[in-house]
């Protein structure tokens, strides 16, 4: 489970060994679960937003666990500078089954970018978390899943998407499907993509696909500060600031 | 806490079901269970848009066993699939809910709902019919006034019982949203339909208009954060109702206070548990039932992993909290993944207000004594329960050892799960719904 807040609190003993333990086993970053987590919800609000009319409740929480992600990450990002983070130490091993990371091991030779977190004691399986079976995702390693064709583009859409979402419940546009469809366009695909890559995956569980967010999803330490201003717009977009 | 141990042979099966346990459609899944006020009837709605009502069996002396077993009753389609042309919507027939009102005549009403439209039904008997008309020929047609030179007076003569169920009264295009419930007022007169954001008051004479009495919605929905999740009126008081959200908290309105109830009387909250919080704290913080105790003293409201009972006079926290399944804390990533963790639970007080019941994952359903503290669960299955067979508490393993007759968290079912309950009104009879079957187990009492 992610344990809010928890991480950034006086370092204990036991967070420390947590903490090296990951450099060591396969334990994913909390970071980059919250970023799958966050991925995953944002493929649920998509979803939501094909349909003409989406189930309100549900599209409201994860629209809020959407929020409550961006914001956390938000924060995390201006207290980078002073607060070292401290990825591994949340407790991972509630949140997601912890075979996530059982894959097979490469190395950055294969093509997949290190990322520099600037915290030494996730670097180690950082490389695992990059293992994307090339069958899962047809393109280069490089190019992570939403950032496919232009990522400006797509978080542009993403936010258009939230708008929509919000917009097709309020039914006051009925000719929105059309316009919907035709604004789904690269993130579609890559939404099509992705789903596939979940179908194909070939371990069983309730997590794969979880899983394969997990391997696609863009690394939150390399990419996550760039994406802080895009992130704020979504946020800024969703919370009405 | 007394034990449902005896199971009456009944597991329905909608008519066009073939007799399989895996084998049913979509439409025959029950989306609705009622008992009437007397307990003698009890309905259900599915997800085709039908209503099956049974009714209880009078006692027979001469086969105890056999005493007051339910049949069925009468069977109709209460709601047909619409299309919306200016929404370009379909609109599924699927019955929310089913209310009972009280007995006035020898006819009884109920109201069930789809998600947009309301309707008033009446479901009443006839042995007899009258014949010897002149008026109209065999086929119903008038006849030429001129060729009548008599005038007959028509007869009754006894038939066979057939129960009839007619439409009375349609409350359509008063919602926006999906309606999720409906509640009839203590006075008989009035009844409430609520939506996702929205809560209308209507008279049962009066179609084509109703009282707005609760409005979340905001002018930007892009600000939207809250839906209400499930309203009731209190059981005594007609100017009281209660509406749940879906942040966890409970908004109790005075009708006497204003026409539109934004302000509420109480406000029903349980601060968060800081060591429980996650990403998922608001997801399992929403309420899918609420319920008023048959005293009105109470609520019982039910969220993702427990039932909380409130006392009307204490707003600030429960004075009861019940665990339903602990043991998916550790799982909510996954069942977020695959969506269960939205699954609608409801809830149900027995008659006298001492025991809770209601659902969970693997067609188990947990019942809770407040008395004595104690819970059981219970398994709703056909390969299970053989008809006056005891039911047998099941235990779900929780890490560690599992022992015999337990089941571990990994092996349950999600796909079976029971979101439908019902407890008679006076009795220990309750009604469970399990996909398409709907089980009625007895209280072992001759």
């Amino acid at each position: 489970m992610f344990a809010r807040g928890l991480k950034r609190k006086c370092v204990d003993q036991e967070e420390v060994e947590e903490g090296a333990l990951a450099g060591f086993s396969s334990i994913p970053s909390y970071s980059l679960q919250r970023q799958s987590l966050l991925d995953m919800s944002l493929v649920k609000l998509q979803l939501c937003h094909m349909l003409v009319e989406p189930n309100l409740c549900r599209s409201v929480l994860i629209a809020n666990t959407v929020r409550q992600i961006q914001e956390e990450m938000t924060r995390d990002g201006v207290g980078r500078g002073t607060a070292p983070q401290s990825t591994g130490r949340a407790p991972l091993d509630r949140l997601v089954s912890t075979e996530i990371l059982c894959r097979t091991v490469r190395g950055p030779e294969a093509g997949c970018p290190v990322p520099d977190l600037g915290d030494g004691a996730i670097q180690g399986p950082l490389p695992e978390l990059y293992t994307v079976d090339s069958a899962e995702v047809p393109r280069s390693p490089q190019s992570s899943l939403w950032e496919m064709d232009s990522p400006r583009e797509n978080r542009g859409s993403f936010q258009k998407s939230l708008d929509q979402i919000f917009e097709t419940l309020e039914h006051k546009n009925p000719s929105s499907m059309e316009d919907l469809f035709s604004d789904m366009d690269s993130s579609y695909y890559d939404l099509d993509t992705m789903l596939t890559g979940m179908m194909s995956s070939s371990k069983p569980g309730l997590c794969d696909g979880l899983d394969s967010f997990a391997a696609a999803a863009p690394s939150p330490g390399s990419s996550c500060k760039s994406d802080l201003g895009e992130l704020d717009h979504v946020v800024e977009i969703l919370v009405e600031t | 806490m007394k034990c449902f141990s005896r199971y009456l042979p009944y597991i329905f099966r909608p008519p066009n079901t073939i007799l399989s346990s895996s084998c049913y459609t979509e439409a025959d899944i029950i989306s609705t269970v009622e008992f009437n006020h007397t307990g003698e009837l009890l309905a259900t709605g599915d997800k085709g848009g039908r209503v099956v009502i049974f009714q209880r069996e009078q006692e027979s002396k001469n086969q105890v066993h056999r005493r007051g077993e339910y049949n069925v009753y009468s069977t109709f389609q209460s709601h047909e699939p619409e299309f919306d042309y200016l929404k370009s919507l379909e609109i599924e027939e699927k019955i929310n809910k089913i209310r009972w009102l009280p007995q006035q005549n020898a006819a009884y009403f109920l109201l069930s709902t789809n998600d947009k439209t309301v309707k008033l039904w009446k479901v009443s008997e006839r042995d007899k019919r009258p014949e010897g008309y002149n008026l109209k020929d065999e086929e119903g047609r008038l006849r030429d006034p001129a060729t009548i030179t008599t005038l007959r007076v028509p007869v009754l003569r006894p038939m066979d019982l057939m129960v009839e169920a007619t439409p009375r009264r349609v409350f359509a295009n008063a919602h926006t949203y999906h309606i999720n419930s409906i509640s009839v007022n203590s006075d008989y007169e009035t009844y409430m339909s609520a939506d996702d954001l929205r809560i209308n008051l209507w008279n049962f004479e009066i179609t084509n208009q109703s009282f707005n009495i609760v409005d979340i919605k905001p002018a930007n929905m892009e600000e939207l954060t809250e839906v209400i999740t499930a309203a009731e009126f209190h059981p005594h008081h007609c100017n009281t109702f209660v509406y749940s959200s879906s942040k966890g908290t409970i908004r109790l309105c005075d009708m006497r206070a204003s026409a539109l109830c934004d302000r509420h009387t109480k406000f029903f909250e349980e601060p968060e548990d800081p060591s429980n919080r996650s990403f998922f704290s608001e997801i399992i913080s929403s309420i899918s039932d609420v319920k008023f105790s048959h005293s009105g003293r109470y609520i019982m409201t039910r969220d993702y992993l427990t039932v909380k009972v409130w006392d009307l006079n204490m707003e600030n926290r429960p004075i009861e909290t019940y665990q339903v399944h602990d043991y998916l804390r550790s799982k909510l990533c996954s069942l977020y993944e695959n969506d269960c963790i939205f699954d609608k639970f409801e809830c149900v007080w027995n008659g006298s207000d001492s025991v809770i019941m209601t659902g969970s994952y693997n067609n188990f359903f947990r019942m809770f004594d407040r008395n004595t503290k104690r819970d059981v669960t219970l398994e709703a299955s056909r390969e299970n329960s053989k008809p006056r067979a005891i039911l047998k508490p099941r235990k779900v393993c929780v890490g560690g050892k599992r022992r015999k007759d337990e089941i571990s968290v990994d092996s349950l079912d999600f796909s079976k799960k029971i979101l439908h309950t019902a407890w008679h009104p006076s009795e220990n009879i309750i009604a469970v719904a399990a996909t398409n079957n709907l089980y009625i187990f007895q209280d072992k009492v001759n």
